[in-house]
């Protein structure tokens, strides 16, 4: 065996824990459904360079990691998107063939470059009924998950993903959907709790009930408003730290509760499941 | 390093350049104008523009002609292009189609790669540009003129540009119309017209102006009260682009085909300027 030899096995772990390293150091990102459509949140000090975007009119993306990297890609995603509805019809641009898109060049990237890309993805697509939903995630590999209802991505991914699997439920209104992604991200952290002003949050949704261009951004008055309307329902719930609670009275029906969703079971011996 | 491009046109032309309207080899070299074929292909006719205050408003017939028959009574040709514009065509109906929608695609691109829409001049600019890459197959027959207005969000004001088959843009003031009627439509505007209307006013002089195109010119539809077929209309103003609803725009021709059962000529223009 000459010196310096590294086998395929090794270099492909190598490149596969850069990448990670990359994407670890950076925040979390969330996407989950609600009753009106799909509300994506990053934390995000900048309100020009964005982690969200929209790429078409039922169609948005988010991304963690490296700037350059990811920005390339929502550009490349939005040439496809575009010249795919304009060769067809709107109609014919899926979420499912953006993230193959993205998958394909993911993979090659990761498998033929030297440096992988150290992001991830989320392509979001929000259907005329909610079970049309579609949440797909794409890792700095090329792999493509299917994600049912909610996905956190990003740093601290298990954690985020572990207090929104606690509190998500399905046909939530944008207020609960709203806190649910707000706690979650607040429990990025290690074990303390951070709050979030809206100066450093990018939140934006795929309206169901909008035609045409569905993506919408959450900015500034609306955005507060939102903050304090799904603080202010936690605080009710929450007089101390602890995430599970007796269900709130107020607001708007929130459909099923956790028993009848087909996830999230493991509510951990909470009488009443998950609330916000 | 390779220049990335925000214009979905540069890139359609850089990938795949057969997509582009107008492009595509035509028929052989040397005006063909008269050949039957191009001919008797549908043709749009009239659409007026009118500034009115804090916007402006498109309208335009429904009716694309074939030579001398009427090819179709229902055609739209007024399109929103984005969120504070509006694009309206006069000529070859295919060509025009794809145009409006290229058009409509470059816009929205741009504004998503960019985080941010194109300045109205730059809109009226890029249409321009595309319309000029049409020239060689307007010499051979397809034809097609675009009329352009928007909301200038800085200004504060609607404004017009128009075009001639070798690009543009020519900037309009006040009220312009283009198409095979456009000569009895402006002559119309130019009597019924006063600065600063409000916006219904202005759509009321739009659908006089098109009553009289079609009133004289064989290729302009006039309203179809037995098919209920009435003009699009579309207003673009602070809250950005309104098509009206086929009621509001009934109730518009409805007022003027009601007032011409008195008035066939419809309302004169005094005679002196008031002092």
């Amino acid at each position: 065996m000459p010196f310096g030899y590294v086998s395929p096995a090794q270099a492909m772990r190598d490149k596969a824990e850069y990448a990670r390293q990359g994407i670890a150091r950076g925040r979390s990102c969330v996407t989950l459904e609600y009753e009106g459509g799909i509300l994506l949140m990053a934390p995000n000090p900048s309100s020009a360079l964005h982690k969200i975007s929209e790429i078409y009119d039922r169609i948005a993306f988010a991304a963690v990691g490296r700037y350059n990297e990811y920005e390339n890609l929502r550009k490349a995603g939005i040439t496809y998107a575009d010249i795919t509805g304009y060769q067809f019809d709107r109609h014919d641009v899926t979420a499912r063939g953006i993230a193959n898109y993205y998958a394909q060049n993911l993979g090659t990237i990761f498998t033929e470059s030297l440096k992988p890309f150290e992001v991830e993805i989320v392509v979001a697509e929000v259907g005329t009924r909610p079970e049309d939903d579609q949440i797909y995630r794409i890792t700095f590999d090329g792999s493509v998950t299917d994600e049912p209802g909610f996905v956190a991505f990003g740093g601290q991914a298990d954690q985020v993903s572990a207090a929104l699997k606690e509190r998500y439920s399905e046909g939530m209104s944008l207020t609960e959907a709203f806190g649910v992604a707000l706690a979650a991200l607040g429990a990025s952290g290690n074990g303390e709790r951070n709050e979030m002003a809206a100066t450093q949050l990018e939140v934006a949704i795929l309206d169901r009930t909008r035609d045409h261009r569905t993506f919408r951004r959450i900015r500034a008055a609306r955005l507060e408003e939102l903050i304090s309307e799904s603080r202010s329902a936690g605080a009710k719930t929450q007089p101390t730290d602890t995430p599970t609670a007796p269900p709130t009275d107020s607001g708007p029906a929130t459909g099923p509760d956790s028993g009848s969703t087909d996830r999230g079971g493991g509510v951990g011996g909470g009488a009443d499941g998950p609330i916000l | 390093m390779d220049r990335q491009t925000s214009s979905f046109a540069d890139f359609l032309a850089a990938y795949s350049p057969d997509l582009l309207p107008g492009r595509t080899p035509g028929p052989a070299a040397g005006p063909v104008a008269d050949s039957p074929a191009l001919r008797d292909l549908p043709h749009a006719t009239t659409i007026v523009a009118a500034v009115s205050h804090h916007g402006v408003v498109l309208a335009g017939d429904r009716r694309a002609t074939a030579g001398s028959m009427i090819a179709k009574r229902d055609v739209e040709k007024v399109f929103r292009s984005d969120e504070f514009s509006a694009v309206g065509y006069a000529g070859t109906g295919s060509v025009g189609i794809e145009f409006v929608r290229l058009f409509q695609v470059e816009l929205e691109h741009y504004e998503k790669m960019e985080g941010r829409p194109l300045s109205l001049e730059g809109k009226a600019n890029r249409l321009a540009w595309m319309i000029r890459g049409n020239l060689a197959a307007a010499m051979q027959g397809l034809i097609v003129v675009p009329l352009f207005v928007g909301y200038d969000e800085d200004l504060g004001q609607g404004r017009i540009f128009s075009y001639d088959v070798a690009g543009g843009p020519y900037e309009e003031q006040r009220f312009h119309s283009i198409g095979s009627g456009s000569v009895f439509a402006r002559g119309a505007l130019k009597k019924l017209y006063v600065d600063d209307m409000p916006v219904r006013e202005a759509v009321l002089a739009c659908v006089q102006a098109l009553y009289d195109a079609a009133d004289d010119d064989s290729a302009t539809g006039g309203p179809d009260l037995t098919r209920r077929i009435f003009p699009v209309i579309a207003t673009v103003t602070a809250d950005g682009f309104r098509k009206l609803s086929e009621a509001e725009s009934e109730q518009y021709a409805q007022q003027v085909v009601q007032e011409r059962m008195s008035q066939p000529d419809g309302p004169p223009a005094p005679l002196h300027v008031a002092s």
